[in-house]
Order: structure tokens, then C-alpha cells, then sequence
């Protein structure tokens, strides 16, 4: 996997922030997907299709609305490290097949850092140096593999 | 086991669960609502290629957080949500009725119930003794096809509030503490499971405001043992139904437990953007206010228009802010009504709206400008919530707002 920059936040970004309330009701997640983090510069100026979003303790916190980790994929994010994240939003990002990356050392990442995440090590090419992922059970692993857990109740099936 | 994880076991044709336990429970309902129900139809048709729900009897679906349609965009979303309950046979679609969490308590939800929802605030059904949590549109589209869904057996944190509740201090008040000391992921993967003597006391509304904001801490589920108030309650709506009275606070599993006596709580605000920056009401006396939100899954209640309507009698909002007042349902608008509380509201200035989410969701009235601020009953208070992302969200109970909405400034409600 190729390296992409960092797009960070803080703690406890809630869903609200991810995309608002008065967009839930747009047509498609396309449509949506515009208002990505509408109010976060460091995303709507500086995101491009590839890059990591970067959050702190308890990422996704809130309203359970789905259409947040959508419209992170929907705009082609790599990957979502964070310290820790709410239960509904991992469980949804899980569903859609985003790649989660939980990290202890998730604060010590900076805007625009290198990253790179492989063999479930996560690298900062800015800052050389590797930090630890704490690893979900295989049942997860396996549902984000296969891109979502409508791929892998087919699979199942 | 403790009560949580029987309920669960027995909706997974288990003997026994343990925490951390991957299983799959059968559902007895799965809420949908506005703001979600959309995305689920999409992948219930177009990913998982269903044709027929599991049940239409167990399907319930609510258009609340942008009704009466806000936009063009809404009407679109609710007509889909019509067509698609048509094509199903569902019976169960509410337009109008209130808000989702409290129409499910007033006629659906049952003690024992494993229910999922859409809607992270489904974790309100534990005042009723039922175990509820919030999921995505994927896992309700897959639970409307399957009538099924797998979870993890969540440790429970044992919340014991003993004490009398002082004047003017309110579950909300209690709830808010819980959540600041908790934090808003001190709960996260947990069940909360509230007991003790001032739960006990506590009317089913109360209860409900409690498990409301258990989300607020993370949690996946908020219980509370069904008694002899659950069953007073579920007669008097006319759902009365036979359930085992398992008194068996001490009993089960716990992974901690947190004490707190509320007779020594005051009333409680959550500072703007965060619902665990909880403080005294002494901390914040005096903070000029804009706008005044009664009402949400949290505080829309007929007890707690009753706390407001008491406070504001023969009296009128300060003319520098403005007021909203909406029930949580219709039912409870019609009680309101009769016990002339509404009368109230109007005379005293306020405006009342039509049951819905309302000014909690920024889904319809009561948009905030820029710089504008909000003192609501809601359950949360995050940046934009309801608006500008330059306007700010207070948090607090029933009778903070009335109080406050007098003088238009934050006001502790055992001075007015």
C-alpha cells in the first residue's frame, strides 16, 4: 500500500460533524459527500481520495446515521485511525468495509504526516516510526476483508 | 447472569451468555425513522436483493425528525418511506405522532424485548424493562430481512442512586451527572443498569430520560428493572401484559458499580459540545440566552411539560428570547391540552409545535443563526447540531428552561 497524509482531529468527533443533520435527507451519499466535515478545513481544503482520516478517543461518537462512514467512503478514504471509536460507527464502518485502524499512539500523528498502513503496522514515514495496532477479532477482520458484511453474509451463504 | 444477560440468552436460544459472547438474538421489533430509514431500503433492495421483510408486524417505521416535511428533499424521503411500507404491508408507519422512541414506548415496546433501531437513542426502552440499541440503516436492512442480528454480550456497570430527590432536581439533572462523570465514552461496548431507591421512585418518563442519554456514555444498552410502576404504567395506557417481577438488584453479574445519592444533587447544565462538560447550575447563572427548546426523546414528557407549565403559569417569557414547546407525542400533546398546560405555553409566550423531533435535530424549526444560543431539554449538544456552527448548545432539565426562559438568561429554577 502506497503512503497518504494524515488528515487529523481530536477526541470525541461526533457523527453530527462527519455530516450534518440537514444533508441526511439528500437523494444519495454522493450528494452527501459534498458536505464531508463541512465546517473542518484541514478536509474539505486538503482531503483528496486516498488520504487517512485521523481522530482521537471515542471517533464517531452520536447519532448512529450510517450516511457518516458512507460519505467517508463515498469520498475515498483509506483508512480511519483512531485511539478508540463508538460502538455504532465501528459497527457501520465495519458494514461498509472501511478499514479501521485502532491506535494508542493516534494523538502523536500531526496534519499531513505519511502514512502507511501494512502487515497491520502503521507507519509514519514523516515521523519514521511505527506504532502498534491493536488487532479487532478474526469475525471483524474477516466482514472489513471482504468489503462489507453484506459481501460476507453472501459469502457465508 | 445478570437480568441483561438473561434477556439476552433467552432471544438467543441460549442457556447462558456471558459478556464479550458473540450471539445472535431474535428481534421483537426494529425501529426505523426518518433520517435513516431511506439508506436502509436501498440495501435491503439493492445490496441484499430482498424482496419480503421478516415480519411486517415487527417492522416500525417513524417520520419525526422532518416532519411536517422540512423540504423538498424530506417529502421525497417520507414518500419513499410510504411506498415502501405499502409495498410491504407494513402497519406500523407513523407520520406526525411524535418522536420514534417515545411512539414505541407508548404502544409497542413490552418488558423482555430485544428491539433494535436506527436511531442511537433507541436505547430509551430500558425504562420499560426492554433491551434496545441503535444501529445502522446495513444491520437494520439485514435485521428486516432476517429478523435477526448478531451483537456482543455487553459487560454491565451497576449505576445504585439511593437518596430522595430534592426540589427542583430532576432525572435529567441526575443523568446529566452520570454522563460527566461517566464521560462520553466512559460506557462504551457496557449495558447501564440503574437501580436503587430513587430510581425506584422515579415515574416511567423519568426512567426514560434516563436511558435516553446512556448513549451519551457510549453505551449499547440502559436497563432498568420493570416493578410495580412499569406494570401501573403499561395498565393505565391500556398494554397491560403479564411479566415477571425479577427483583434481583443484588443478584447477577456487574462489572463495577457507581454509587450516587441524589439528595445532595443540584441542577446540572452541559456547557456547549460536549454533553459530558457538566457543571453546577451555580457555575452558569446569569448567561444570556437567544432561543428555548421543551421537548425531545429526553424531556418531552407530559411530567415534564407538567414541571414547565407549573413554573411558567401566569407568567411571560422574557421578550428577548424566543420559546419552543413541543410535545414528544400526540398523545401526550392531548393531556397537555386537557390539563391546560399548552394554554399556558401559548399565554406565556411560547410557541408550540406540532410532536416531533423539532429544535433537538436541526431537522426542522428553530434553526440557530450564528452566534445564537440554546438552552434545551435535548440530549445533545454537539457544534451545529441545530444550525450555525458558530451557535452554542446548553443542556439541561424542564424546569432550568422554564426558568430560564422568564428571565432569558440561565436561571436556577429553585429561585424563581
Amino acid at each position: 500500500m502506497t503512503s497518504a497524509k494524515a488528515i487529523t482531529f481530536g477526541d470525541n468527533i461526533d457523527t453530527d460533524q462527519i455530516i450534518a443533520a440537514c444533508h441526511l435527507v439528500l437523494p444519495t451519499i454522493r450528494d452527501m459527500s459534498l458536505y464531508c466535515f463541512e465546517h473542518y478545513p484541514q478536509f474539505s481544503e486538503s482531503f483528496s481520495a486516498g488520504d487517512f482520516i485521523v481522530g482521537g478517543k471515542n471517533f464517531g461518537c452520536g447519532s448512529s446515521r450510517e450516511q457518516a462512514p458512507a460519505v467517508l467512503k463515498e469520498r475515498g478514504v483509506r483508512a480511519i485511525v483512531a485511539q478508540s471509536f463508538a460502538r455504532i460507527f465501528y459497527r457501520n464502518a465495519v458494514n461498509l468495509g472501511i478499514r479501521l485502524i485502532q491506535c494508542e499512539a493516534a494523538g502523536a500523528i500531526s496534519l499531513f504526516d505519511k502514512l502507511r498502513f501494512e502487515d497491520n503496522l502503521l507507519i509514519n514515514i514523516t515521523k519514521k516510526c511505527e506504532y502498534p495496532v491493536h488487532p479487532f477479532p478474526p469475525f471483524i477482520e474477516d466482514i472489513i476483508k471482504r468489503g462489507g458484511i453484506i459481501a460476507h453474509l453472501t459469502h457465508s451463504a | 447472569m445478570n437480568c441483561i444477560e438473561k434477556i439476552l440468552a433467552s432471544h438467543a436460544g441460549k442457556q447462558t451468555v456471558s459478556p464479550d459472547d458473540i450471539i445472535e438474538v431474535d428481534l421483537d421489533y426494529v425501529m426505523s425513522n426518518d433520517a435513516c430509514t431511506v439508506l436502509a431500503i436501498d440495501v435491503f433492495k439493492k445490496e441484499l436483493k430482498a424482496e419480503k421483510v421478516f415480519d411486517p408486524e415487527k417492522l416500525v417505521m417513524f417520520m419525526d425528525h422532518y416532519t411536517p416535511s422540512s423540504s423538498i428533499d424530506a417529502a421525497k424521503v417520507h414518500r419513499k418511506m410510504r411506498e415502501f411500507a405499502h409495498e410491504q404491508g407494513l402497519r406500523n408507519l407513523y407520520d406526525g405522532a411524535g418522536i420514534c422512541h417515545q411512539l414505541m414506548i407508548e404502544r409497542h415496546v413490552q418488558p423482555g424485548q430485544v428491539i433494535i433501531g436506527a436511531d442511537s437513542h433507541t436505547c430509551s426502552y430500558g425504562s420499560l424493562g426492554a433491551l434496545a440499541t441503535g444501529m445502522g440503516s446495513t444491520d437494520v436492512a439485514i435485521a428486516w430481512q432476517q429478523g435477526k442480528i448478531w451483537m456482543k454480550v455487553p459487560h454491565t456497570l451497576k449505576i445504585d442512586v439511593t437518596g430522595k430527590w430534592p426540589k427542583a432536581v430532576y432525572a435529567k439533572d441526575l443523568m446529566l451527572k452520570v454522563v460527566g462523570e461517566l464521560t462520553a465514552s466512559g460506557a462504551t461496548y457496557k449495558a447501564l443498569y440503574f437501580t436503587g431507591e430513587a430510581i425506584e421512585a422515579l415515574s416511567i418518563s423519568g426512567r426514560t430520560t434516563l436511558c435516553n442519554m446512556a448513549i451519551e456514555t457510549g453505551a449499547k444498552f440502559a436497563y432498568i428493572s420493570p416493578d410495580k410502576k412499569t406494570a401501573e404504567y403499561l395498565d393505565r395506557i391500556g398494554r397491560a401484559q403479564e411479566f415477571c417481577f425479577e427483583n434481583e438488584q443484588d443478584t447477577g453479574n456487574f462489572e463495577s458499580t457507581v454509587h450516587i445519592d441524589v439528595s445532595t444533587l443540584t441542577p446540572q447544565i452541559a456547557r456547549p459540545g460536549r454533553v459530558d462538560d457538566v457543571c453546577n447550575i451555580d457555575t452558569l447563572k446569569g448567561t444570556k440566552v437567544d432561543e428555548l427548546f421543551l421537548g425531545a426523546c429526553t424531556n418531552g414528557s407530559f411530567d415534564d411539560l407538567a414541571v414547565a407549565a407549573q413554573i411558567l403559569k401566569n407568567r411571560t417569557i422574557a421578550p428577548s428570547v424566543r420559546m419552543l414547546v413541543t410535545p414528544a407525542s400526540i398523545d401526550i400533546y392531548l393531556q397537555a391540552i386537557n390539563a391546560g398546560f399548552i394554554e399556558t405555553f401559548i399565554k406565556s409566550g411560547a410557541m408550540v409545535n406540532h410532536p416531533g423531533c423539532s429544535a433537538c435535530f436541526g431537522g426542522s424549526g428553530g434553526i440557530l443563526g450564528p452566534k445564537e444560543v440554546l438552552l434545551s431539554t435535548a440530549n445533545r449538544n454537539f457544534k451545529g447540531r441545530v444550525g450555525s456552527s458558530e451557535s452554542e448548545i446548553y443542556l439541561a432539565s424542564p424546569a432550568v428552561i422554564a426558568a430560564s426562559a422568564i428571565t432569558g438568561t440561565i436561571t436556577d429554577p429553585r429561585e424563581v
